[in-house]
């Protein structure tokens, strides 16, 4: 029934700050571009990868917008369809990672007392291994084939940091009055954390979620480049692998623009992110703008 | 004070003996045993049955009994660790400490040289545009620092490696010295270890110099801001000796604790560089044990990298309450 009346509360709220952020702004563009590059896109561009030597290294051209790779495939078709895998990875990866930085940190701020510090020991040892090597080494191992489980993986690495900030935020709220109310009035410890707790840590997650699609980002792409998980040809990660590594097309000048365009779309996505970020802290945090 | 850095040394143990016990559970659990893949190598090369390519495979390449139960594997493996034996890497049929012993060096030197690089140029830089609000400068560190906060380290090292090393041949593209030239402590020999290792240096420099830019900008902001600094503005005193003896020697302290958690992420993204520049560090290694499955190889440069994280830490950790009283005044509280 209330569904119009939400909707334009998020319009309030969420969008319209970001509208009147230039930087935000802008990386909310970037971002909407990339994610109907990877939702529409695939359905509009075709993906042909049949090998035609012939057409090795074309460069940009209107038929092949953005040239052909080292057997004559558009590498435009590919930057399309790879962008789905990539952004898949990014989302799945934030999304398991927020949920458990959203568990651990409100169940370590909400009990205190042993099981605080408990997961806090377990937080700060997350925080310690250096999560790359991690990944990578577990990636490895277990030879993961689809997006879920490399998602999986990344998201055991990003989560802890996001927890930490949680807990703090809690355990400072824990015991202020609206609190101390909702629990005499007998509303239930769903009631306190949902309608509570949650809202208030809300600003924290919207932008830890940016920045760990983007961290989620480089490490999936950096996990690919060294060929270690290669289980979708189309993956930026793989296809710079392909250049770098395994054809050498960098090595020759006709074949340098098979590297730079998923390069360039990886810098220009990751650009998008930490505007978006860096635009959603100052609106959440106004303090923040007077020392730009 | 003691006890908290009797504390700190119990938790860095345990760090590091959880992450050896991760790296242990996960090779185990590898589907299709390692000792059968090695012991199919070596059937391959040697040219001996099967059987008896896995009883040289038990006792030389993976270092324990996997007749045995887990436990007991377990613990087998954890007392090897202690005592220094790190396993053997099946690729280069060696002992992983002789790879490490090879590599180590050259991981070091580079990341040392990078990690203070950076923190010079970047602090310094940090310092002037907090002190000259009004200047270019300011706009575009800012700038420079986002955009290479949004380029990943691959990226960078990619373009320095294909523009300065490929298409205009400025520095080699593989390498950590001249092979000519053997290793040794004359001039030739170390400007080729330095020539060989900048392009390496240069990706980390380009990547790390924003982050300690803004980070010292926004410690000095704060500084400035604090009544004595005021009081030597007033007493007419040199603009240098502000920023260094009054700005610079608080507004570092803060900044500084951060160089143990970049020389991890810069360790963790060793890999990835060591690997663009063909460059032979423990990153290098680590990145080719992965490629070609070398999980004992895998596993000891792995544990040495925790090693060096968690020790990195542990150092920054006692240090900094010597060396700021504010922490120690708090830590002496808690």
């Amino acid at each position: 029934m209330n569904i119009k009346k939400r909707l334009v509360n998020i319009y309030y709220s969420f969008l319209r700050p970001i509208f009147k952020n230039r930087r935000a702004f802008t990386g909310f563009v970037i971002l909407l571009g990339f994610f109907l590059m990877a939702t529409v896109g695939p359905l509009v561009v075709p993906l042909s990868l049949r090998t035609d030597w012939s057409k090795r290294y074309l460069p940009p051209s209107l038929e092949h917008p953005l040239g052909t790779d080292y057997c004559g495939r558009d590498i435009f078709q590919q930057i399309v369809h790879g962008s789905r895998s990539v952004l898949l990875i990014a989302v799945l990866s934030a999304l398991f990672a927020i949920v458990l930085a959203i568990t651990v940190g409100i169940t370590a701020g909400l009990l205190g007392g042993i099981v605080d510090v408990i997961l806090s020991s377990i937080i700060d040892v997350f925080l310690t291994i250096p999560s790359f090597p991690v990944m990578l080494i577990i990636a490895a191992t277990l030879k993961v084939k689809d997006p879920f489980s490399f998602s999986a993986i990344i998201s055991m690495w990003m989560w802890a940091g996001l927890a930490r900030s949680i807990r703090a935020e809690v355990v400072s709220i824990r015991n202020k009055e609206f609190i101390e109310a909702a629990k005499l009035l007998d509303l239930g410890t769903f009631h306190i954390v949902f309608r509570e707790i949650m809202p208030l840590v809300m600003p924290y997650i919207a932008i830890n979620f940016i920045t760990m699609m983007r961290a989620a980002i480089t490490a999936s792409v950096g996990i690919m480049f060294l060929g270690v998980v290669p289980f979708d040809i189309t993956h930026w990660g793989v296809m710079l692998n392909l250049a770098m590594f395994q054809y050498g097309a960098v090595y020759v000048p006709e074949g340098l623009h098979y590297a730079l365009a998923p390069l360039a779309c990886i810098v220009l996505l990751e650009y998008g992110a930490v505007c978006l970020s860096h635009g959603l802290e100052e609106i959440f945090n106004p303090r923040l703008k007077t020392y730009e | 004070m003691l006890w908290r850095i009797i504390k700190r040394i119990i938790y860095a143990f345990f760090t590091i003996f959880l992450s050896a016990s991760i790296t242990f559970f996960l090779i185990y659990n590898i589907p299709g045993s390692v000792v059968d893949i090695i012991a199919a190598q070596l059937a391959e090369e040697m040219g001996v049955p099967f059987e008896e390519a896995k009883e040289i495979a038990l006792t030389y390449y993976v270092g324990y009994d996997p007749n045995k139960p887990l436990l007991e594997r377990y613990v087998e493996y954890i007392l090897n660790l202690l005592t220094g034996n790190l396993g053997r890497s099946t690729i280069f049929r060696v002992p992983v400490t002789e790879v490490i012993v090879k590599a180590l060096p050259w991981t070091l030197f580079v990341l040392s040289t990078a990690l203070l690089t950076s923190f010079a140029i970047g602090v310094l830089l940090g310092l002037i545009i907090a002190w000259r609000r009004r200047t270019i400068l300011g706009p575009i560190v800012t700038a420079y620092a986002s955009f290479t906060d949004a380029m990943p380290d691959f990226v960078t090292a990619m373009i320095l490696y294909i523009v300065l090393a490929v298409r205009l041949k400025l520095f080699p593209m593989k390498g950590a010295y001249s092979e000519s030239l053997t290793p040794g402590l004359y001039p030739d020999f170390i400007l080729s270890v330095l020539y060989h290792a900048t392009l390496p240096i240069l990706a980390y420099v380009v990547e790390h110099v924003g982050f300690w830019a803004l980070l010292m900008k926004g410690s000095a902001a704060s500084v400035l801001e604090e009544d004595f600094v005021k009081a030597a503005v007033a007493r007419g005193l040199p603009e240098r000796r502000i920023l260094t003896a009054y700005v610079g020697r608080v507004a570092i302290l803060p900044v500084a604790v951060m160089l143990a958690i970049q020389l991890g992420a810069m360790l963790g993204g060793s890999t990835i560089i060591e690997t663009v520049f063909n460059y032979p560090g423990i990153g290098y290694f680590f990145a080719y044990a992965t490629q070609n499955l070398d999980y004992g190889l895998m596993q000891g440069l792995f544990f040495v990298i925790i090693v060096g994280i968690v020790v990195a830490n542990l150092v920054i950790d006692i240090i900094y309450p010597l060396i700021d009283p504010r922490v120690r005044r708090e830590a002496g509280r808690l």
